[in-house]
This record gives structure tokens, sequence and C-alpha cells, in this order.
């Protein structure tokens, strides 16, 4: 019993013991000598435990009572997750060690972090479900105020603390009362007591979780915290945020509304679509008056946050397949996109200004061309993939009965369009001014390509998610 | 007769005043770790009290659980209120305005 039970979690485990070994290993020799290599062997771990849960997973298996559930859906999001740290470990490394900030510490908490999102997308009961998140924003707290002696990383660190706790305690309180009215956290239970009509207690309670979810993907009016988060977080640990952490709430809210609440359907369908549509507008209208990049991109994440829950307010298995296609598209355009701004330098220190990109197209053609591509798709022009991913959630909606919505989503994406291709513009048709400093990270380098080329190759065919993405929510929904 | 419902009364009150801490205190960052506190405290006591009720142990194990979390939030809250103490000088929640957001 036990021993199947571990068998179904050993990723999991494998991950946590390396991070407290990795702890120990580092603190009792070379401390922050040993950050580069560190970082280097825990994006190994990532590659090398995504692809075990690819080729070993199969079928739905329900670990510890019933607690835990190992199914498609929740291979797809950890293989998401675990792809997405990889990257971002092998970008950070580059940038750190230039500045001087890579600590010992960073690659083991973003390792504990993954374990806190992988429980995440595997919750099948309340209490994983807290025990998860909370893993999960533990570790980012940490890394948002990664930089102790800057103003801006502590101070992020501590509106990230209080927003968040804020959110747990929400999340609880809505937990408790679920509990209370279902008299059981498990999700199987909670479903089979919320059956055709629903007390009011459990809708209170669900309402609160959802809540609670929303402020973790930052889905307006629950967003406040993520601009100034993502400015003054260090570059690598805002690229860090804007990915794994979506992918794994996105998931865990899908999870929940379908496995717990999926009888009441009706109900937070209504929700979502106003937490999207307000996502979306605010991410386009608010992003256009902003100078610093990271700041942008703040917005950009609350839009397509937006259009990831339009997918999933349209309540069937199709708007989860799209949710899954539009996380997977928006993981690798953000991936780029954030490498760009970790090369952006100006006589060795690190610039955001989005102004001083002026010109930036003469002095480096390749790296502007990739960016071009990078922004057009992130805008949602047609020949990249993140027209694809629009499409597919544009599509779930107009399906699932909410043509409002896919029509509010067009318009919002058009507002949106306005300020990717601004930076477009800057790059190509700026002013003279002071050029950035050339970089000559190769890794950089290719990851920036590597993103940019997916974004035109994968048009032919998705790289073959489209199938694993509808298998995955044919898990969840049924 | 103390009833279920007394208890979720001083629960829901416990967790408004939690609230309204976070968004009212002008003064001390401490205060809105104190305010956080009270929140899961009053989540603690509605857990406990549907579990007395309905007679299950799940809810208190899952007090259990939070009160742990609890204490490591609380730990994480004050390290990075320390940073922020020796960079500012101040713990005032007016001072947390270098960004503006």
């Amino acid at each position: 019993m036990i021993q199947s039970d571990l068998n179904i979690i050993l990723p999991e485990i494998v991950i946590a013991v390396y991070a407290m070994l990795a702890l120990l290993g580092a603190v009792y020799t070379g401390k922050d000598k040993m950050a580069g290599m560190l970082v280097w062997l825990t994006a190994a771990l990532f590659v090398a435990m995504a692809f075990w849960i690819g080729a070993t997973g199969d079928g739905q298996n329900l670990a510890f009572g019933g607690m835990f559930v190992e199914d498609d859906f929740s291979r797809f999001a950890k293989i998401m997750v675990l792809l997405a740290g990889a990257a971002i470990l092998l970008m950070s490394q580059e940038y750190m060690t230039r500045m001087g900030t890579l600590r010992f510490e960073y690659p083991i908490l973003i390792a504990l972090g993954t374990v806190g999102m992988m429980t995440m997308v595997s919750a099948n009961d309340l209490m994983t479900l807290y025990m998860g998140l909370e893993l999960q924003s533990l570790s980012l707290y940490i890394l948002a105020s990664m930089r102790r002696e800057s103003v801006k990383s502590t101070e992020a660190g501590l509106k990230y603390f209080v927003l968040g706790a804020l959110a747990s305690g929400i999340l609880l309180y809505g937990a408790s009362l679920t509990y209370g009215y279902a008299g059981t956290t498990n999700f199987a239970g909670i479903i089979a007591s919320a059956e055709g009509q629903a007390p009011v207690g459990l809708l209170l309670g669900m309402v609160m979780v959802m809540i609670g979810l929303a402020f973790k993907v930052s889905a307006v009016p629950f967003h406040m915290w993520t601009p100034d988060v993502y400015e003054g977080s260090p570059t690598p640990v805002t690229a860090y945020f804007a990915t794994a952490p979506k992918v794994a709430a996105m998931a865990l809210l899908a999870r929940t509304l379908h496995d717990a609440f999926g009888g009441v359907v009706g109900d937070w369908q209504q929700i979502l679509a106003v937490l999207s549509v307000l996502s979306m507008f605010l991410g386009s209208i608010a992003a256009i008056g902003q100078r610093d990049i990271k700041r942008m991109m703040a917005y950009s994440t609350i839009g397509h946050m937006g259009f990831a829950l339009m997918g999933l307010a349209s309540g069937g298995s199709f708007g989860v397949q799209a949710m899954l296609i539009y996380m997977a598209i928006y993981v690798a355009m953000d991936i780029g996109a954030f490498t760009f701004i970790l090369t952006m330098h100006r006589d060795g220190q690190p610039v955001t200004e989005i102004s001083s990109l002026n010109n930036y197209a003469n002095s480096h053609p390749t790296r502007a061309l990739a960016m071009l591509i990078l922004m057009f798709s992130l805008a949602g022009v047609p020949p990249f993939l993140g027209f694809f991913g629009k499409l597919y959630v544009l599509r779930a909606a107009y399906d699932g009965g909410l043509a409002w919505l896919a029509v509010a989503g067009v318009i919002a994406s058009v507002i949106g369009a306005y300020y990717y291709l601004r930076i477009v513009y800057l790059m190509y048709f700026g002013a003279e001014g002071e050029t950035l400093d050339a970089p000559r990270s190769p890794v950089l380098w290719g990851i920036l390509m590597a993103s940019a080329a997916v974004m035109v190759i994968g048009v032919i065919n998705l790289f073959g998610i489209e199938g694993m993405a509808q298998a995955a929510a044919a898990t969840l929904v049924n | 007769m103390i009833g279920l419902e007394h208890y979720l009364a001083v629960a829901a009150a416990l967790f408004v005043i939690g609230i309204f801490g976070l968004f009212l205190n002008r003064k001390n960052v401490i205060i809105l770790l104190m305010s956080i506190e009270l929140m899961l405290l009053a989540v603690n006591i509605n857990l406990v009290a549907f579990s007395s009720y309905a007679g299950d142990l799940v809810g208190q194990v899952f007090t259990l659980f939070i009160l742990t979390v609890a204490a490591a939030e609380a730990a994480i809250g004050l390290a990075i209120l320390v940073c922020f103490f020796r960079n500012r000088g101040t713990i005032a929640v007016e001072d947390v305005n270098v960004m503006k957001g």
C-alpha cells in the first residue's frame, strides 16, 4: 500500500530530497562557489524528471487515500512546469554571475518551489492543495527578495508576502466553509455533495477558493501586486514568476473547478467570464503607459491570464484543452521575451527602460528580428504561434455559448497589440541614441533564438501538444 | 448552550477583523503580520468547530497543517521584514512606496 503510494509521488520525492542534500552539501563545502554547478545540476534534474514523467506515466493513479492524483492532466502540467523551470535556471546563471548575485540558495529555492507546483497540479484534496500552494508561495516570497541589499527587491518581497498571505487566508476560509458544508475535504466527496442544488455555504466557499487562486494567477481585480513585484524582483526571478507558477496555479484552478465544483459549472462560469474580461482589458490598456519593460511584461501577463481564463470559463473539455495549449504557448513566448530583457545592458549595468531599445535593430539585427517575432506572437499576429493560442481560446468561448466574451477578447487583443508593436517600432524606426552593449552569452542567444524559432516552426503542428492537451482535458472533464 | 453557529460567528468576526487590520493599518508592518495570523486562526476555529460538529477528524488534521505552515510563513515574513528594515531604516506601512502600483 505505502509502497505504491510512494511510487506515485517518486518524482516529487526525488526533487525534494535533492534540494535538501544540495542545501547541506553547499553549506558544508563551497557555499556560493557551488552555485553555478548547482544551477546546471538542478536544470538537468528537472529535464530528466520531465522525461521520466512523460515516459513512464500511465493512466490515473490515486495515492494516500485519494489525496494525490497522477493523471494525464497533472503529467502535462508537471512537464510544463519542469521544463519552464529548467529554461529559467539556464537563463539566470549567466546573468546572475555577471551581476554577482548568484547565490547557491537560488536553484534550491526554485527546486522546492517546483515541488510545491507539482503537488498543486496533483492535488485531489483541499489539504494537498493548501500544502502545495504554500510550499510554492513561500519559496517565491524568498526568491522575490533574493537581492537582500536592494530596496526594490526587499520591498517587492514584502508586498508579495503580505498580499500572498492575504490570498492564502481567503482561500483557507473558503476551504473551511467547503469542508463544513460538504463534510469532507476530498474533491470526489465535494463534487458528490454539490450534485444538483448546492448549499449556499458551499458556493461561498467555492467563491473564496476561487478568489485565492485568482490572486495567484494575477487576474483582475486581484492583480495589484503583480506590477510592483515584477519590477522589484531580480529579472530572472521575474521571468520565473511569469511562467511556471502561472501554469501551476491555472492548472490547479482548472482541477479544483472541474473535480471539486464540477456540479455547479454554471455558477463559476460567470465569475470566470468576468475575471477574464477585466484581466484582458486592464492588461491591454494599463500596459500602454508603461516605461519600464518589466512592468509592461507584468501587464502583459495579466492580459494573457485573461485569455487563458476565457478558455476555462467556457466550461467544457475543449475549454480546458484550449487553456492548456494557450499556457504552453504563452510560457514558450515569455521565456523568449525575458531572455531578451536579460540581455539588455548598457555599460555593464542592466537597463529596463523601453526607450533604451531605440534603433536596436541597427546594431543587433538578428536579436531584433527574434524579438520582433516574439512580440508579434505575444500580440497574436496571424503567422506566429501566439495567434493559434488565441484562436483556440476564442473558439472554446464561442462553442461554450460565450460569444460576447470572444468578441471582447478580440477587441482587447487589438488594443494590446499597440504596446507590443511599439517595441518593434522603437527597435526598427526609433531615434538614434546610445546603443546597448553587445551581449556575449551563447546560452541566452540560444534560448532567444530557440524561442523565436518555436514561434515560427510550431505553426506546422504545434509540436503535437494538441493531442496531449486533449487527453489531459479529457481526464479532467467527464 | 453554545452551538456551531456561535463558533462560526466568532471565526467570521476574527477573519473580518484580520482583513480590516490589513487594509486600515497605516502604521506598522508588524501589525500586518499579526492580522494575517488572526485570519489563519479564524480559519482554524472554523475547521475545529465543523470537525467537532460533524464528528470527523479531518478538520482537525487540517488545522495542524495550517498551524505548521503559519509558523513557517511568519518566519519568512519576519525575515523579509528584517531585510527591508536594514535597507530603509523604517517599517512604517506608508514607507513601503519605492514602486507605485
